[in-house]
């Protein structure tokens, strides 16, 4: 590094920094767009889309990314340019003016048309996350503390509770705080409604790749959907403070082609039939009334 | 009214003529009786920089433990929660709102506007007391039963009666009532002074901007804390008496709670910055040697972020489940707000252009304030988009953004404020390359911690985990580097303020020259126990 500015010329060490600088701010736009199911070390942007939600998100985040970089370095740069060109040194005489009405209003306006650019991607995305219209799947997320149950109302009740693998039992492979004894699994290219609720204090249920976070709060039924792109495993953490193990309740699903999610029910409904003690179908049946349409 | 006509007549105080040292009251009536603004704003002061450097440890500690992953620095993950929620609580109450509004606001409202003292002095005084049992409680919450390990916004169900059964989150909550109740009486003070104690000639459009950012603030303080306070008590009895509030067994809704903490909680972030904006505007306008520009815009500008301030606060709350067309309001509302802040900046901006700017300690950290926040700024205009919010809500990303206009903003703007009013406050100057250093060090240290909180943040590591997946390591490693950096700067400024009160070199009144021109640069450094003999007349 010493030796190599030693070498450049004022003029291309200024350029080389530009070109840094440059590269540092648009990484987070060309890092999304690189294929990776979990986060990855010195992961600079957002993770990669796996359902048209977060596709568009993340297409949204990066035009903001764009104008809130545009907007600190316009900050920066008049700064920069204050700091040397009204230095005391260069500049003894101060002037007195304070006003300018003309500049006022423009620095007024163009903010309020800048952020009117925004608004407009910004509530036809929050509009299209919203709800699906008709989701040919349904299934229930239960946040306890501190593991997830998920039920598949729509597959005869099929239910199963889902805790992290602790360190000492992980094997080869699985990702210490990300994985799971049992992911939840669903088929792609269908659109799932999912009903989040909890049995004690608040947790979220937040799956980065999908763009799906939602509270999971006792007494309430949020409602959110996916439709996964493609086959893959896909990580989440519990997001809200939820007590001791806050940090081990992870979320893992894997998605599967429609026949293997078919297989994959056979034998899972055999797997769970004798775990589930506590009453689940009813709860789901009682719980999900208000939130059908 | 009668002040000022009073003030004409010259008879403000009886002692005016025997000169000021005679009635200097003894140790325990001057410091622990006090009613004298000054002496009060310094106890505010010392009380700050005690609490964050404790605040501070907690949060070193947080990085420690975050430093690698699978990390056994904190075994016992309640004690982490426990930190992360003493951190929030002390820095917020007891570190940025004492130093900004006890102890810069008391210190020189009544300077800036030609005022003898604060209109209710021993209600000044009671205001400060309350603190230190306040903060006792706080810190002794920790060490009874489990530890309030629920984060500053306290939650239910888990700060209920089933999440967090021991006494510790009461005595959380008696903290909170104290501090509060400190705070209503701080702003009730602010407001009766600011509308009536004006020395002659000194209108509302002609006071400094910094005592225009104390008496918004004042407002926000006024009208936010009652209803956390509204929303504790509530807490308290579902915890204590069986109520169920926030308790759907009952009838009652968790949701609820959360409303009424952000109508409390984002009027409270203004307070956390506002006074600071007013800081920002004396120093720019002071080292450029030249007044303000749009004065008027500033003023309304904060009153608008005022106002505003008070309808936004469900921009916390997308992922509740509120309704598709609340979250549309809300996300619109949020993003209106950027705009008079956005004139605050350009303001300021303006203000050095043309300027013969001296880069002195306090200017420095004003003009990384101005940088600093706008990042701050533009992160938030992100967040205010309900869409992205899903992505980035509860991320380190919220972390990074609240740190940059919090660290990074309201903490510079303290700096800044220290380092302009040292010497009026003490008589002693700082010494400027010590001030220099301890800019550069905190510059680089708050910046390699909260930059990469952004990063993480994206690729979606959760916020109040005491342990992450291995592939967040990277980023965390450089941000604890940055925290220890900055730790090791913030104990460098406990060591300069103790350098310049022991050794500083005396100074005049004004020892910035022409570009400070409110009232407080008139008096002597330090000014005399009862600063005004006779009311200045503002032409
Ligand atoms: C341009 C102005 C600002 C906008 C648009 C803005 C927007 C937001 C939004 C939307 C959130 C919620 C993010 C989430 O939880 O998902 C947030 C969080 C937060 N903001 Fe800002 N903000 C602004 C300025 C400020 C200022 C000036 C402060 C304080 C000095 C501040 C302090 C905070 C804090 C403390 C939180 C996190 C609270 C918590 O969850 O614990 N913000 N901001
Ligand atoms: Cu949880
Ligand atoms: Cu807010």
């Amino acid at each position: 590094m010493m030796r190599l500015t030693g070498l450049l010329t004022k003029k291309q060490a200024g350029r080389a920094l530009l070109i840094v600088g440059l590269a540092v701010l648009l990484s987070g736009v060309i890092v999304s767009v690189a294929w990776a199911e979990a986060p990855r070390p010195w992961e600079l942007g957002m993770q990669p889309p796996a359902t048209p939600v977060k596709d568009r998100l993340n297409a949204f985040h990066n035009e903001l990314l764009v104008i809130i970089c545009l907007i600190a370095g316009f900050v920066m740069a008049l700064l920069l340019y204050v700091i040397i060109r009204f230095n005391h040194r260069r500049n003894p005489v101060p002037s007195h003016i304070s006003h300018n009405p003309v500049i006022e209003v423009i620095w007024t306006v163009v903010p309020v048309l800048i952020l009117v650019i925004i608004a407009i991607p910004s509530f036809k995305l929050m509009y299209y996350m919203d709800r699906v219209p008709n989701p040919d799947m349904t299934i229930k997320v239960t946040g306890h503390q501190w593991y997830w149950s998920y039920e598949y109302p729509d597959q005869k009740n099929l239910a199963f509770d889902s805790n992290i693998i602790q360190n000492a039992n992980l094997k080869p492979g699985q990702l210490r705080l990300l994985d799971v004894d049992n992911p939840l699994v669903v088929p792609i290219h269908t659109s799932i409604r999912v009903l989040v609720t909890s049995t004690d204090v608040i947790h979220s249920w937040f799956i980065p790749p999908f763009g799906v976070q939602e509270y999971a709060i006792i007494g309430r039924l949020n409602e959110s959907w996916f439709n996964v792109d493609r086959v893959g495993t896909y990580y989440g953490e519990c997001n809200q403070i939820c007590g001791l193990n806050h940090a081990f309740m992870p979320i893992k699903i894997i998605a599967i082609s429609k026949p293997d999610f078919q297989k994959w029910l056979a034998s899972a409904q055999k797997k769970f039939a004798q775990t589930d003690t506590h009453g689940a179908a009813l709860r789901v049946a009682a719980l999900s009334a208000p939130a059908g349409n | 009214m009668t002040y000022e006509r009073e003030a004409h007549a010259g008879e403000i105080h009886g002692y005016g003529a025997d000169g000021h040292a005679a009635h200097h009251p003894g140790f325990v009536t001057r410091w622990l009786f006090s009613t004298n603004h000054k002496d009060i704003g310094t106890l505010y002061l010392i009380f700050a920089v005690c609490a964050g450097v404790i605040g501070g440890a907690f949060s070193v500690a947080m990085r420690i433990q975050l430093m690698h992953p699978d990390n056994h620095f904190i075994t016992d993950h309640q004690i982490y929660n426990v930190l992360i929620t003493a951190h929030g609580l002390i820095m917020i109450f007891f570190t940025v709102m004492p130093a900004m509004i006890g102890g810069f606001g008391n210190w020189f409202v009544p300077l800036m506007i030609g005022s003898p003292d604060m209109a209710f002095p021993r209600m000044n005084n009671i205001s400060f007391w309350l603190l230190v049992p306040a903060f006792a409680l706080l810190l002794g919450s920790a060490f009874v039963g489990e530890g309030p390990g629920v984060g500053w916004t306290l939650y239910p169900p888990l700060s209920g009666p089933v999440g967090m059964p021991g006494p510790a989150v009461d005595m959380t909550i008696f903290s909170i009532h104290l501090a509060g109740a400190s705070s209503i009486m701080g702003a009730i003070n602010f407001i009766t002074t600011i509308f009536n104690m004006r020395a002659p000639g000194m209108t509302l459009h002609k006071m400094p901007l910094f005592v225009w950012s104390i008496l918004v603030t004042a407002f926000l303080l006024l009208l936010s804390l009652p209803v956390l306070a509204g929303a504790i008590t509530m807490l308290l009895t579902d915890r204590n008496f069986g109520t169920s509030f926030f308790n759907p067994a009952g009838g009652g809704d968790p949701v609820l709670f959360l409303n009424l903490f952000w109508f409390f909680g984002h009027p409270e972030v203004y307070i956390l910055i506002l006074p600071g904006f007013g800081m920002i505007s004396q120093v720019v306008s002071t080292f450029s040697k030249k007044p303000i520009f749009g004065y008027l815009g500033m003023v309304y500008a904060m009153v608008a972020i005022g106002v505003i301030g008070f309808v936004v606060w469900a921009h916390h709350m997308f992922t509740t489940g509120i309704s598709i067309d609340t979250r549309a309001y809300f996300t619109a509302a949020t993003m209106v707000i950027a705009v008079p802040t956005g004139v605050k900046i350009f303001s300021w901006i303006a203000t050095t252009w043309g300027g013969s700017i001296e880069f002195k300690t306090p200017m420095l950290f004003a003009m990384g304030f101005i940088f600093l926040f706008t990042i701050g700024g533009v992160t938030g205009v992100v967040l205010a988009n309900a869409g992205v919010d899903f992505a980035l809500h509860n991320t380190y990303y919220v972390v990074a953004h609240f740190h940059y206009v919090l660290s990074l903003g309201a903490v510079f703007s303290i700096f800044a404020g220290f380092y302009y009013w040292i010497g009026k406050m003490s008589g002693r100057q700082y010494n400027e390359t010590l001030g220099k250093i301890h800019f550069w060090t905190t510059f680089i240290g708050v910046n390699l911690t909260f930059f990469p909180m952004h990063f993480l943040g994206l690729a979606g590591m959760p916020r109040r985990i005491a342990d992450y997946p291995d592939a967040f390591a990277g980023w965390n490693f450089i941000a604890s580097i940055g925290a220890y950096i900055s730790y090791a700067a913030t104990l460098l400024f406990v060591f300069i303020v103790l350098q310049t009160l022991i050794a500083g070199k005396r100074v005049g009144a004004n020892y910035w020259g022409e570009g400070a021109t409110t009232l407080e640069w008139k008096l002597p450094s330090p000014p005399p126990f009862h600063s005004y003999d006779e009311l200045p007349v503002i032409a």
